[in-house]
């Protein structure tokens, strides 16, 4: 039977909203198709996984279960969903668009000779899927073309989860065969950098810079602004990859996800990977050149000049109404 | 170690994106170029791999005439020497067709390792490297930022979200897809320069390779973001928006 099948991501730290976020895709692509929902994830049948969902529940679930699949490898999830994949022949799998999706998903695509459009921020008629493009800047309307399953994986927060709690759906375990020879990847225990020195996460105000400062030579100047505001300093991955500020500053989804008072964003584009982290702030300052910069989006205040021009004056402004 | 690197050409970080007449892609006339990111690092990698083990970088690049450019940079930086791709309709190919060109092209050279960039910053597809992989029935492993030679083969260090590592042991010939960061970027001599005057550059014609397939992904237009919050601009000479700004945080959002 054909289905738009949603894929739940197996989570150390149990986190389910991505899950819920990734169904609410799917229903809407289930009403612009009139195809029933299902729902599958690694693990046991009786795990919490796929046992509350919010909102209507799906027509059935899967749960996949080997033990080679107990921790995450490539050629494990690929060999494991394409079995599932070919036993209930979905229209549409819906993953969310996470670190994990990233390293299976093209790979199992490409094994049914398709592509996964990912990273999909809408889903219009047609199915019309949109998504990103040069950072931000531009949208791309997509369309799945040729036979079998199309896959889509949803940027986190595009699809906002339905509220109403509703009840659960028949569990079917799935045991794909698999044998131990097939996975030629051996990932050892997650670990953490070094201990943190800065806590970023419980800043009252950040200025964060990005490519915008051109130079290490410049930074003084964003120091400065940050030491007027009483401010944490921190940055986007490109200052920190530069090695102008140590990693544990930057600021995005493999950064710290902050939430301050303040956050001022000085000479940063606005990519989704920044943004995740830092658009929970309360108020939200943006100085960039280009007036279509992706971060005026998040942004309450903008102003759209040359920041070389811009902090010198702010910092004096600040120093003088505090 | 024969280490290949897959670089692609993209838009400058600061070039001006204009979307073309018929709304179905950028307007490239004018538009300044760059190596991608990740693909700098995945250079970088290479060539300090190459310093330690010995053998040979050969640098792959797929697109139209313009990329020699970046093509020269990699050669100028250390590479040995490159295979450029030649096709004029990159942008409409998806990332299963760019990923055959690749593959065709790279399968005849029998590399231990192949590196990409994590992703690319027009596209932003973060597929190739990995589609790559299966389409060479090759291990794989992705935002790597550290690699070290076994005995058996590679361990890595792959980043996971939110400041988490993990490293991972895998056999060769593999994959990686190189995150930004793990190295520091070296800087073309003029030396290298001139030496890469030198260097072989194949040329391969798309068409020649038996790559040739119908995309699957289709592109049927692009187009601005509607804009969902309305953000207060703060116009005025640099003084004017910055007091502007002050008085903004200090009444409005109380933020000072
Ligand atoms: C898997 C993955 C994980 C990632 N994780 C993170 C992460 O955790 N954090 C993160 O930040 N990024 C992350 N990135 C990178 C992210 O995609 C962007 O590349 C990065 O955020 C861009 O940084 P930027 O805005 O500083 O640089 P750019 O995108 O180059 O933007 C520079 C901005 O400065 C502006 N500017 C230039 N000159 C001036 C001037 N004189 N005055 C004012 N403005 C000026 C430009 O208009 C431009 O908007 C990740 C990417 C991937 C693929
Ligand atoms: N046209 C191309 N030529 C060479 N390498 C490419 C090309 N397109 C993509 N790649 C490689 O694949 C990586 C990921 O690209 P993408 O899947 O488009 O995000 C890039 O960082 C490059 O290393």
């Amino acid at each position: 039977m054909s289905s738009v099948l949603v894929v739940q991501e197996a989570r150390a730290d149990g986190k389910s909203r991505f899950f819920q976020e990734s169904l609410a895709a799917g229903r809407i692509l289930a009403g612009l198709t009139g195809l029933p929902l299902e729902a599958a994830a690694i693990g046991n049948p009786n795990s919490s996984v796929l046992a509350e969902f919010s909102g209507p529940p799906p027509a059935a679930a899967h749960a996949v279960q080997h033990p080679l699949l107990e921790t995450y490898t490539s050629d494990g999830y690929v060999l494991a969903f394409e079995q599932l994949i070919r036993k209930l022949q979905p229209a549409f799998v819906v993953f969310p668009h996470s670190y994990q999706v990233r390293d299976f998903v093209p790979r199992l695509a490409a094994r049914f000779g398709k592509g996964l459009i990912g990273d999909v921020t809408a889903i219009e008629a047609g199915p019309t899927f949109v998504r990103q493009l040069f950072q931000g800047r531009v949208n791309g309307m997509y369309r799945d073309a040729g036979d079998g399953p199309c896959f889509i994986s949803i940027q986190s927060g595009a699809f906002p989860p339905d509220s109403a709690t509703a009840g659960a759906t028949t569990i079917h375990p799935f045991v794909p065969e698999m044998i131990a020879a097939q996975i030629r990847t051996h990932p050892g225990e997650p670990f953490r950098a070094s201990a943190r020195t800065v806590d970023l996460g419980s800043a009252q105000a950040i200025v964060a810079v990005g490519r915008g400062i051109k130079e290490e030579a410049n930074m003084p100047l964003v120091r400065d602004l940050a030491a007027a505001l009483g401010a944490e300093l921190a940055a986007s991955r490109p200052i920190c990859d530069n090695g102008w500020l140590p990693m544990e500053r930057q600021v995005g989804s493999s950064g710290q996800t902050v939430a301050p008072k303040l956050y001022l964003a000085a000479g940063i584009s606005g990519a989704i990977q920044h943004l995740v982290g830092m658009k929970g702030s309360q108020c939200i300052v943006a100085i960039n050149k280009d007036p279509d910069a992706p971060i005026f989006e998040v942004a309450d205040y903008g102003i759209a000049a040359d920041l070389f021009e811009v902090i010198p004056a702010l910092t004096e402004a600040i120093k003088a109404a505090r | 170690m024969k280490i290949i690197v897959a670089m692609k050409q993209v838009p400058a970080p600061d070039a001006q994106i204009r979307i073309d007449a018929a709304g179905r892609w950028i307007d490239e006339s004018g538009l300044q170029w760059a190596l991608n990111e990740s693909d700098a690092y995945a250079l970088e990698e290479a060539l300090q791999q190459k310093e330690k083990h010995g053998g040979e970088v050969v640098a792959v690049c797929a697109g139209p005439e313009r990329v020699g450019s970046t093509i020269r940079e990699a050669l100028a930086k250390g590479a040995d020497r490159a295979i450029h791709i030649d096709c004029d309709d990159l942008a409409s190919r998806d990332a299963l067709g760019i990923a055959r060109l690749l593959a065709a092209a790279i399968q005849p050279e029998s590399p231990d390792l192949i590196l990409t960039g994590l992703q690319s910053e027009d596209l932003g597809l973060g597929q190739t490297g990995v589609i790559l992989a299966e389409l060479l029935g090759l291990p794989h492993a992705t935002l790597i930022l550290h690699v070290e030679k076994t005995e058996s083969g590679l361990r890595v260090k792959r980043e996971l979200e939110e400041g988490w590592f993990q490293n991972v042991e895998l056999p060769i010939p593999a994959v990686l897809t190189i995150q930004s960061g793990g190295n520091k970027l070296r800087y073309a001599t003029l030396m290298g320069i001139k030496r890469a005057k030198t260097k072989e550059v194949r040329r391969i014609a798309a068409a020649s390779l038996a790559a040739a397939a119908a995309p699957v992904v289709l592109l049927d237009r692009i187009a601005l973001p509607q804009k969902q919050k309305t953000t207060q601009m703060l116009s005025g000479s640099p003084q004017e928006a910055a007091a502007a700004l002050v008085e903004k945080l200090k009444f409005e959002a109380r933020a000072l």
